[in-house]
């Protein structure tokens, strides 16, 4: 059994995955593993379907969201993206992440719903331009480097997104 | 995760809130980011003729711990010189917190948030002699 997290679903490590694979072959090592085919096995054959099924759920989760698919290539490649002891980025992005996380908070203060949706839409958009990024730098270029600046940034867009979902839900309610 | 009371102060009641004026050539602005948790936070200081440490400002998206650390370096940074604080250590933040080891990174956040501030003034001093 191997234990890189691409070829546990039949794909060739890459950011740009074939999710329609992705996703079949998840759902057919969930069905293999599901305790309910082991009931008379034996203790071992358990064990190793609850670790199959256990190492199947955890490179599911990394690979789905496309950040942790890009830390996890990098990961791959010996770099480590993320590090507590890291906090350097680039200026204008932090600003950047200041004004969203202003915008936020204004809009949360206003309950307003509508600013929220129209904030989320504009982030979405400068995260969906680092994807494509990504493709080209992970997948093409090779270039380690800037995909790790570029993964960085993704992080940071998804929690702002993250963010504002939970106060979308929380107005909603 | 239980915070500690020292934490759950400075969250409820943050201390020094608030941005000073970045075109003052007597304030220095430090931004940092950790891409572990996706915080941000921002630290400005205003530093007198002497070099000392006149007035600190924060802004911080993130986590209480993160909040907390920032709230509590305005405090300490206010009187010191900008060696002195330059010279504060993420390790002294957390113990003063008492941050928990996941919580650590919140500390490390804030002593490079002075280290930038402090670079920042540096950098604009330098320029106004050399000017």
């Amino acid at each position: 059994m191997t234990d890189n997290y691409f070829e546990l679903f039949g794909l060739t490590p890459s950011f740009n995955i074939e999710l329609a694979t992705f996703e079949t072959n998840f759902r057919k090592i969930q069905s293999a593993s599901h305790p309910d085919r082991f009931v008379t096995g034996t203790a071992a054959e358990k064990l190793s379907a609850m670790q199959l099924a256990t190492l199947a759920n955890e490179a599911y989760q990394t690979l789905k969201s496309p950040a942790n698919r890009a830390k996890y290539l990098l990961e791959l490649q010996g770099i480590t993206a993320i590090s507590d002891t890291n906090t350097a980025m680039p200026t204008d992005f932090l600003m950047q992440q200041m004004e969203w996380r202003e915008a936020l908070e204004d809009a949360k203060a206003a309950k307003d719903i509508f600013a929220l949706e129209q904030l989320h839409a504009e982030i979405q958009s400068d995260g969906k331009a680092l994807q494509a990024n990504l493709i080209d730098l992970l997948d093409i270029k090779k270039d380690y480097s800037t995909a790790t600046d570029a993964t960085r940034k993704l992080i940071f867009i998804d929690k702002v997104c993250a963010d504002i979902n939970k106060a979308i839900e929380h107005l909603d309610n | 995760m239980a915070y500690s009371d020292k934490v759950l102060d400075h969250y409820e009641n943050p201390r020094n809130v608030g941005t000073l004026d970045k075109n003052d050539p007597n304030v220095g602005t430090g931004m940092v980011g950790a891409p572990a948790c996706g915080d941000v936070m921002k630290l400005m200081i205003k530093v007198n003729d002497a070099g000392i440490i006149e007035d600190a400002k924060f802004k911080t998206y993130g986590c209480g711990s993160a909040i907390a650390s920032s709230s509590l370096v305005t405090e300490w940074l206010k009187g010191k010189t900008v060696d002195e604080a330059y010279a504060i250590k993420n390790s002294a933040i957390a113990e003063e917190l008492a941050l928990p080891p996941v919580k650590i990174h919140c500390s490390v956040l804030a002593e490079d948030a002075i280290k930038a501030a402090v670079a920042d003034i540096k950098a604009k001093q330098l320029a106004k002699a050399s000017a």
